[in-house]
């Protein structure tokens, strides 16, 4: 089948600002979007530039906006968009380069909400694991998925109007701590995501929830935290 | 010489290994970490289904056992005491995961959980035993968000896409590195007293690869051009069970749980090929049973795929046939809901990729590119060895993936890698800060970016007669198919001459891209250079090793050598020849014997 492909393109070192390109190109149904714009990249246009890894939807590098929703690009098949696509950066983010977003403002959030275990009690005495029921483990399994492909923040409004909000990103990490039976910071991390720029500024709009290409309950996830915030209880 | 940074100990690379070496060495050095990833990128997050040890949270199991297992997984090709070493550091290094909050699945007494895989066994009955600890099918993911995670709080410096072109040699001893900065287009230059390699696999020059994109083989061609050997270059792993065309790994762990091969006739052909522990055999002998099924006529549709069915029903009706019980006795079972709690990502893979459900639908596999046995070689610190006699290099240390210990020999045991990567990252990240605490810096060479310079001035200066996409996409087609599961002399001396033809033809290649700025084409062009070079040094090592061992399977010398080949390949680049030598296999305990499953 034929697909047209139309991206957004930027290169700050020729470009006064952006435009958009289009592409006619032969496809499969079952050809991922990033396949398309390694193939623009190979063999139309060498200076496209966007991230990519793993190519099948761990590693969070490909996140960009295709046909205006935030999706990561190896895992969304033509088949699933239909054979008229746009491809656009994140938004909220800066460009510095056609699909490439400046990702130090959404890592320095997330390295705001302590992302780290937290436990310094003494070890277990006979030099094994700590103990967790898989009901305690099962607690917070969802919010352990994320792989900071920034797709949820950078769709919520709330974030592109408030640059200093932590976004649903963070907060998920935050979740998945907090909500850990064996990590000690739970109240510490409490404080950090119930200031202004935290859990206020969500307005349960549900776009980090649509658009997490992980499937994790965003939305409910940090709704579990509003009300620990309110409530002051882990359960 | 605008950028020059001055650190004791440069880590490259930022997966599982990299990151446990930042660990231990900034706890003893000053210490930075360059990757060409954001860390949380890197390939070492696809990691599926688990991370063996010998904990015995089930049932019995013994760190001699594990050794065994991997030794013979190994046809006898790996080097027993680093073996040893691995497999009694397993349990202490998963204990050290969970200490970091790794979020392991659990027991019902709360212990970390754990399920059978290839290769693993009771050594006194023969039994798969349950030693790979794991979370979901995303234990890699959760090993590198930890491990990110433990640097961060012990405030580890990062630089985030920096992609490594060079490695700064004084008087034979380590300098440092030199690096591009993605964002700027900046060389930079890292003063260093110690550097780790932990840059990962070159899965990418094969066809169909379960592989990332970065892995593209760079640490492995930066040292072989400053005139560091790799060795066992020709042992590389297929997986058996990668997603028909795409090559998406499908953990081993689906049959941990009970999945089994069928055959386009509908037997499941396994029983034929690992009589004792079936679907669970080594992976070489897997992918080769496979190949054999399709070969012989036995594919799906005629096609060159067979499945992988893990529907309930199916499970529970072979677990019968094979009389597999539950630890209090009682038949193994499994429904839906639970194989959708242990394989949450598999079954999203299929339905996402293939719109295939495993629940109620058979999954269509071939085997996939998926891990490096060989690559730089080390000891059992991480210190990288340059020749027949163990001869440390001053300054220099490997772990991971690009690393050969060598603890896989000729094949990997799956969850090895993950075990490999957390003991070796931490031993050589603890032995690079003992070396920096005690050496002083090198002078750095007069001009220290002129050869990450004239790398890149190549590549922007060439013909433009050639395109390195072509040029990529037939080096995979090349490389998957005759120098893949199957091997011959005839084909491997046809692939030689085609890799050196593309090795012509990419002096052609020009960037287009003439800017600074995240110049991604230059990066892929680049990193093309690399594979072509690894490709070259694989196809060689395989070519003039005459025999089959483990992932190596030539049809013109189907048997095990020992008498003649059971030895370590190292391969250098000298004067634009590849030069094979060789050296001994360290044998404690077990000596070759036949190997059967």
């Amino acid at each position: 089948m034929q697909v047209n492909l139309k991206i957004f393109r930027y290169n700050p070192e020729v470009d006064a600002t952006f435009h958009y390109e289009t592409y006619t190109l032969e496809s499969d149904e079952t050809d991922r979007i990033l396949d398309l714009l390694e193939h623009v990249k190979g063999y139309h246009d060498g200076t496209l530039s966007f991230r990519r890894s793993c190519a099948h939807g761990i590693c969070g590098s490909d996140a960009m906006r295709i046909n205006g929703k935030n999706a990561l690009a190896c895992k969304t098949l033509v088949r699933d968009v239909g054979d008229h696509i746009t491809v656009e950066p994140l938004l909220g983010l800066k460009v510095q380069k056609d699909l490439i977003v400046d990702m130090e403002p959404f890592f320095d959030n997330y390295k705001k909400v302590l992302p780290y275990f937290i436990n310094d009690s003494p070890l277990p005495a006979d030099g094994r694991e700590r103990l967790q029921s898989p009901e305690e483990r099962a607690r917070f399994d969802d919010t352990t998925k994320c792989i900071l492909c920034a797709a949820c923040t950078t769709s919520c409004p709330s974030f592109w109007a408030h640059d200093d909000y932590l976004g649903p990103a963070a907060l998920v990490t935050a979740h998945r701590f907090i909500y850990d039976s064996r990590d000690e910071a739970a109240a510490e991390r409490m404080h950090i995501v119930s200031e202004t720029s935290g859990l206020a500024r969500c307005h349960t709009i549900f776009n980090c929830t649509m658009a997490c290409p992980r499937d994790i309950q965003i939305t409910k996830a940090i709704g579990e935290l509003k009300m620990t915030s309110l409530t002051g209880k882990l359960d | 010489m605008a950028n020059v940074h001055q650190f004791e100990v440069v880590v490259v690379g930022a997966g599982g290994a990299g990151l446990m070496a930042a660990l231990y060495a900034s706890r003893g050095a000053k210490t930075a970490v360059i990757s060409k990833l954001y860390p949380t990128r890197s390939h070492t997050g696809t990691a599926q289904g688990g991370i063996s040890a010998a904990l015995g949270n089930y049932e019995e199991d013994k760190p001699e056992w594990h050794t065994y297992d991997t030794v013979k997984g190994s046809d006898y090709l790996g080097d027993q005491d680093a073996i040893e070493f691995m497999c009694e550091e397993a349990i202490e290094a998963v204990i050290e995961l969970e200490h970091m909050g790794l979020p392991f699945d659990r027991t019902p007494e709360g212990r970390i959980a754990q399920r059978p895989f290839g290769g693993h066994t009771n050594n006194e009955t023969g039994k798969p035993v349950r030693r790979a600890a794991h979370a979901a099918d995303r234990t890699g993911h959760m090993i590198l968000q930890t491990l990110y995670q433990q640097c961060l709080k012990n405030k580890v410096n990062f630089f985030d896409e920096f992609q490594i072109l060079d490695f700064l040699v004084t008087d034979g001893k380590t300098a440092g590195v030199v690096a591009v900065e993605l964002a700027t287009g900046e060389l930079h230059t890292f003063h260093a007293k110690a550097v780790i390699f932990a840059t990962g696999g070159h899965g990418r020059i094969f066809e169909v690869t379960s592989n990332c994109y970065a892995y593209t083989g760079d640490g492995l061609a930066v040292l072989l051009r400053q005139g560091i050997p790799l060795e066992d270059m020709e042992f590389f792993q297929f997986h058996p069970t990668g997603i028909f065309k795409l090559g998406i790994l499908i953990t081993e762990g689906v049959r941990g749980e009970g999945g089994v091969l069928i055959n386009g006739v509908g037997d499941r052909f396994m029983t034929k090929y690992a009589p004792s522990v079936k679907d669970l055999a080594s992976r070489d002998v897997v992918s080769r049973a496979i190949y054999t099924e399709i070969r012989e006529g036995r594919g799906v549709n005629g096609k060159n795929y067979i499945h992988l069915d893990v529907r309930p029903e199916s499970v529970n009706k072979y677990a019968a046939i094979d009389g597999r019980t539950n630890l209090d006795g009682s038949a193994y079972t499994i429904t839906g809901t639970q194989l959708l709690a242990k394989l949450p990502d598999i079954i999203d893979f299929c339905r996402v990729y293939l719109g295939v459900d495993p629940v109620t639908q058979m999954m269509p596999i071939q085997p996939t590119a998926h891990y490096s046995m060989g690559g730089i070689p080390t000891n059992k610190f991480g210190e990288v060895v340059i020749d027949s006699n163990n001869t440390p290099f001053p300054g220099l240390y490997a772990a991971g993936e690009c690393a050969c210990v060598s603890v896989h020999g000729a094949n990997r045991l799956g969850t090895n890698s993950l075990l490999d990567l957390v003991v070796f990252g931490k031993h050589a990240g603890l032995k690079a800060a003992e070396f920096a605490q005690q050496a002083d810096y090198q002078k750095l060479p007069s001009n220290p970016e002129a050869g990450a310079l004239f790398q890149v001035e190549a590549l922007r200066t060439g013909s433009g007669q050639e395109n390195a996409f072509e040029i990529n996409a037939e080096m995979k087609t090349i490389m998957f198919d005759d120098v893949g599961v199957y091997r011959t002399e005839k084909g491997m001396k046809e692939a030689l001459e085609k890799v050196w033809a593309l090795q012509e033809r990419f002096k052609h290649v020009k960037v287009t891209d003439t800017g600074k700025i995240f110049n991604t084409e230059l990066l892929s062009a680049w990193e093309l250079g690399n594979m072509l070079e690894v490709a070259e040094v694989i196809t060689e090592s395989a070519l003039n090793r005459q025999e089959s061992r483990g992932g190596h399977s030539r049809e013109d010398y189907p048997q095990r050598d020992d008498k003649n080949w059971l030895k370590h390949t190292l391969a250098w680049k000298k004067d634009g020849k590849v030069v094979i030598d060789y050296k001994p296999v360290t044998i404690t305990k077990y000596q070759p014997k036949a190997r059967v499953y």
